[in-house]
Formats: structure tokens, C-alpha cells, sequence
């Protein structure tokens, strides 16, 4: 038992929760229950100067209570449907260098995303979601961490093989429980923080999924904590009609594009 | 026992160690607020070390034909346990004694010096590692006099992890930890014909090379007493560590192991045991890993979804579980995803 056990605890969070309520205005955190202090300024950098933000727990965001991995960190994110149409979730890391991880637009799909992150050390992993009325709601989890998830380079980096598999793209529907569709999806792509001393910033920026029809269903954009090679989960109401294709760039211009089903 | 509760190898912590006054704070704390039964709490006994002298307080049993085994805490990596989480061991020969893995720290491998100087007079003749895990060599500084004997695998997996493996131990137990730096095995011992004799003076014990749960496991027999040391291989009442694993070479490792006819068998970690319980507990769990990633990885499931899916309790009940189950999903669930999701292509 420890302290990141401590701070996933449920009983903590309901301690915590209420307080929050209670002193939402006046409070330096700007109500944060992680008590975090580049909150406010991520708040206003990455949501807007008069961004209006609710702590919500229906923004469920989930990981592992520490990361045995830290240059590969699961994170899903599941908005309840009772908020109503998701715009778009955005999902940040308080004590990462580079603290945006992506901006995900679920147009057609639900408003649920899984992906695995690098994470520098100990730090809050939030999910804002916008709502239709252009409100955030922002939920979180606590990942616990030795350090050393974005400063260090990847495995495909050190052995040089990343170049030979470069925007390769595997994935295919799946049907986690009956009535349910999910999209899962692997790129292959270094994923360069530019952290790592002399080797630039070279990650997978942009993907959009499509029908069998070239209709966008889903548009993500990724940034530089992605993990290597990385898996994104997407989650629809019914399977797309004719299939799924991937379409998307990384921040040197090269095109990735790849039917799946 | 993995090394990781944090770093991966190629991940290096620029932060200082972990203090003991912040830790113990949020262990009381923690208590607090977890009043209600826990899965593996319930099984633990006290930790045997004293953390406020750093005594380990080890203690030699004498399993049989001055056959030894020094017992750990069957956990995880905690300042109370002061890392000491492995069952090592030593044989008492007629000219000398055989030290069977040095624990995880330079303060350990003292203590353990001084318990076998306490149990004979003879002198240490070798100390042999049985794979490259970081309780099996960082007592190594108590034994720089000593031939230090390992695989050339194993030599080479502490030559590659031994940093990260300091770094992270150092953690984890702070002040325990103090001055332990790694002195590598000096010596290779051949397996190329996959089992043989060693001796020990006059005394002779059998080994046996496996894989799986690491790239080479080694396993000391001593047919005087019935005791084998299974090294990582077995695992008792412990949910087992799997940075290095590779399933299926592990549970052919673990089947030829049961026809090795042990009568007393000592796991690195879990309590010592008679015959093939513990490795055919070992055998269930890793069936039960590879079947279900399996069956999870088809159904499209992430790894948060996997780490929340039901256990059979019988493995919630395993030492350690909240923690190396999280380990387990990040070693090895992405083998049976990337396999779900086919190969990659443009």
C-alpha cells in the first residue's frame, strides 16, 4: 500500500470530490481534485482562456494505478452517454513535457477512445470532453511512474528497424460484447518526442477513420507522447457500412493510408 | 522476481530514490483508508525486517543434508520487506559451502555472509546465479572473494538490465539499498548439454538448464536431500514475474521440471514446498494468462479493459497479485494483440 494506491482509492475520491464542489471559485486550483498546479495554465492553453470547465465524473478515464511501462502507459477514455454528443475529447498530462497527447473528434463513433501514451513520471492523465453546448467536462486518473517515458527512445528507433515498416497500418473490427463494435487499429511509427538528443520531433499527427463510402467517421489528432508503434481503439453504434479505411499523416508529410475491412 | 515496478530497461529515472519518511507517511495513511479485506492482504504476514536498524534479520532452515534455505517475504518490493521478497540458499559440503543467489542488495549479501559464518565454520567456496533477475546478484559485493558462477546468457542479461535494475531497486527501498553496485558473475558456467554436475569439494549437485521464464533458468538439484532450487521457474502462492517470459518455452519448462522427482522444492519467491505443487500452480496460471490474453486480445479488448476482466480466485489469493498482474498484462498482453490484429502492411 502506498501513495498511489492511496490517491486511486475510491474512498479518496469521494473525499475529495465534495470539497471540490464547495470551494470551485475561489479555489487556486480552480477546483482541480488533483490539486495540480500547472492546471489553470493547461486549462487556459489547451481549452481556452474563458474555457468552462466541470470536474465531472462521468468522464470516465482509466489506467493503470502505475506504469510498469512507462514509454507505453493504456489509457481509455469513456464519456456516459448522459452528456449527450461529445464534440471533442482532449486529453492531457499535467507533469509531461509536452502535455498535449490528442485531440480526438468522434463525429459518427462514440465518445470513447483507448490508446497507450509515453509518460515522463508521476502525473494526473485527464480527459476533457466538449460538449455540443461547448462545455468541458473533465475526468481523470492518477498513474504513478519511476520516470523516463519521453526522454528515452523507442525500440524501433534504437535497432533502426522503424524505417522499414513506416506507416504500416494492422487492425480490423472486433466485437468486444454482442451488439458492440470497436475499431482497433496499430500504426507503425517511431513517434519521436524530439526529447531524445538529436533526434527530432517525427509522429503520426493526423488520422481519419472512413466508411466503405470515403464518409469520415472519426478524426484524431495525435502529438508527440503517443506511444511507439501505437493501437487506438475506437468504439461505433452499429459496424460502418462497407468497412473501414485509415487515412493520415505524420508531421513530415508522410501519408499513411490503409483499407482495413 | 521483476525488477520493475516502474522503469522498463530502456527507461532511466532521472529522480532521486523514493524517501523512507514520504513512504512510511503514505503507508500509514494508506492503511487508513483501506480498512476492508484485500485480495492478497489477507495472506501476508508481517514483514521479518527491521527497517529501523536495516537488519534483514535472516534466518538459516536446515532443510535436509546441511542443505539451507534463507527465507524472504512472500510480496512485493516494499521498504518494510526491505526488498527481500527471494528464498535463497546454501549447501554446507565437507571442504566449503555453495551460496545459491545473493538477494537484492549489498546489505543482504553482508547478512547472509555473516548467517552462513554464523551456521559453519567452513569457508564460501562459490556462489552460483540462477538467472539474471536483481535478487538473484546485487548481494554480490559480499561475495568479491568468492568465484560468482552463471550462464553466459544470464551474464549477458546483468551485463544489459543491471543500471535500470539498481536504479529501480534503490526506488523502491531507499536507504536499503545504500552503496549496492553491481559486481557481475565472473564465472560462465557451460550448459550447452542441457543438465550436469557441479561440485562442491568432494560433494556433487546436479543442474539443469530451462527457458521461459527467463532465456536461461538454471535449477539445482540435490539428490542427497530431495531439495531442488527451482529458481524463477516455480513460483508458490505468488503470482509469477514476467519481464523476460516467453509462455510457451516456460510451460515445457515446467512439465519436463515436474519429472525432475524433488521431494522438497524452493521457489525463489513462495514458501518452500514438497513435490510438484508449486510448479503445477505455476503451470495453471500461465495456462490460464495465455488462454485468456488470448481470448481477450480476439474480442478487441484494451489493456484496461484485460487488467479489470475476472480472475479465478485462486490467483487473486497469490502474493502479490494487485500489483504483478498489472506487470503481467504490460508484458505480455501486446504479444496477443499484435497477433489479433494481423500483420501490418501498407
Amino acid at each position: 500500500m502506498n501513495r498511489r494506491r492511496l490517491l486511486t482509492t475510491p474512498l479518496a475520491a469521494l473525499a475529495t470530490w465534495p470539497a471540490v464542489a464547495a470551494g470551485a471559485k475561489t479555489d487556486a486550483f480552480e477546483g482541480d481534485p488533483y490539486k495540480s498546479h500547472p492546471w489553470p495554465d493547461m486549462r487556459r492553453e489547451f481549452l481556452g482562456k474563458g474555457a468552462r470547465v466541470t470536474f465531472d465524473a462521468r468522464v470516465v478515464v482509466q489506467g493503470p494505478s502505475f506504469a510498469e511501462d512507462p514509454m507505453n502507459v493504456p489509457i481509455s477514455v469513456r464519456v456516459d452517454p448522459v452528456l449527450g454528443p461529445v464534440r471533442r475529447i482532449v486529453v492531457l498530462v499535467d507533469r509531461n513535457p509536452i502535455r498535449q497527447v490528442l485531440s480526438y473528434e468522434p463525429a459518427e463513433a462514440l465518445a470513447s477512445i483507448a490508446f497507450r501514451f509515453k509518460l515522463e513520471q508521476a502525473s494526473p492523465v485527464r480527459a476533457a470532453a466538449q460538449t455540443r453546448d461547448g462545455r468541458w467536462h473533465v475526468g481523470g486518473t492518477w498513474v504513478d511512474s519511476a520516470g523516463g517515458g519521453c526522454t528515452a527512445s523507442g525500440a524501433t528507433r534504437k535497432d533502426g528497424s522503424w524505417s522499414r515498416t513506416l506507416g504500416e497500418v494492422s487492425g480490423r473490427l472486433f466485437t468486444p460484447a454482442p451488439g458492440e463494435t470497436r475499431l482497433r487499429l496499430k500504426v507503425m511509427h517511431p513517434m519521436d518526442t524530439g526529447l531524445v538528443s538529436g533526434i527530432p520531433a517525427f509522429y503520426v499527427n493526423r488520422l481519419s477513420v472512413r466508411d466503405g463510402n470515403d464518409r469520415e467517421l472519426a478524426r484524431l489528432q495525435a502529438f508527440e507522447p503517443v506511444s511507439e508503434n501505437p493501437v487506438f481503439s475506437f468504439d461505433f453504434a452499429a459496424p460502418p457500412p462497407g468497412g473501414v479505411s485509415i487515412v493520415g499523416t505524420d508531421n513530415n508529410g508522410n501519408r499513411i493510408r490503409s483499407r482495413l475491412q | 522476481m521483476s525488477p520493475r515496478r516502474g522503469p522498463a530497461p530502456r527507461c532511466r529515472s532521472r529522480r532521486p530514490p523514493a524517501g523512507l519518511s514520504k513512504r512510511a507517511t503514505a503507508l500509514v495513511l494508506g492503511s487508513l483508508l483501506l480498512l476492508g479485506p484485500t485480495p492478497d492482504a489477507a495472506a501476508q504476514p508481517a514483514p521479518r525486517a527491521d527497517v529501523s536498524r536495516l537488519d534483514y534479520r535472516l534466518q538459516a532452515r536446515h532443510l535436509g543434508q546441511g542443505v539451507h534455505v534463507v527465507e524472504g517475504d512472500n510480496d512485493d518490493f516494499s521498504v518494510a520487506n526491505g526488498c527481500n521478497i527471494i528464498n535463497t540458499g546454501f549447501i554446507v559440503a565437507d571442504e566449503g559451502v555453495l551460496v545459491i543467489n545473493t538477494g537484492p542488495s549489498r546489505r543482504y549479501g553482508e547478512q547472509l555472509r555473516a548467517l552462513i559464518a554464523r551456521t559453519t565454520p567452513r569457508p564460501v567456496l562459490q556462489v552460483v546465479h540462477l538467472n539474471l533477475h536483481p535478487d538473484y546478484f546485487l548481494g554480490n559485493q559480499a561475495f568479491a572473494d568468492v568465484p560468482r558462477l552463471a550462464t553466459a546468457a544470464t551474464r549477458e542479461g546483468i551485463a544489459r538490465e543491471s543500471a535500470s535494475y539498481e536504479t529501480n531497486l534503490y526506488r523502491l527501498c531507499g536507504d536499503w539499498m545504500k552503496g549496492t553496485e553491481t559486481l557481475p558473475p565472473d564465472r560462465v558456467l557451460d550448459v550447452s548439454a542441457g543438465r550436469g554436475k557441479l561440485a562442491i569439494g568432494s560433494r556433487v549437485v546436479e543442474w539443469h538448464l530451462f527457458r521461459g521464464h527467463t532465456a536461461s533458468d538454471l535449477v539445482l538439484v540435490d539428490r542427497s536431500s530431495g531439495v531442488a532450487f527451482a529458481g524463477g521457474l516455480v513460483f508458490h502462492q505468488r503470482v509469477p514475474t514476467t519481464p523476460h517470459a516467453e509462455l510457451p518455452a516456460w510451460m515445457n519448462s515446467l512439465q519436463a521440471f515436474e519429472q525432475i522427482g524433488a521431494s522438497q522444492v524452493v521457489p525463489s519467491h513462495g514458501p518452500v514446498h514438497s513435490g510438484t505443487a508449486g510448479a503445477a500452480a505455476t503451470l495453471r496460471f500461465l495456462r490460464w494468462l495465455d488462454e485468456s490474453f488470448a481470448r481477450h486480445a480476439e474480442r478487441g479488448l484494451e489493456m484496461n479493459e484485460v487488467l479489470r476482466a475476472p480472475v479465478p480466485a485462486e490467483f487473486t489469493g497469490w502474493a502479490a497479485f494487485r500489483t504483478e498482474f498489472v506487470r503481467n498484462v504490460a508484458h505480455l498482453y501486446p504479444r496477443y494483440e499484435a497477433q489479433a490484429l494481423g500483420t501490418p502492411r501498407r
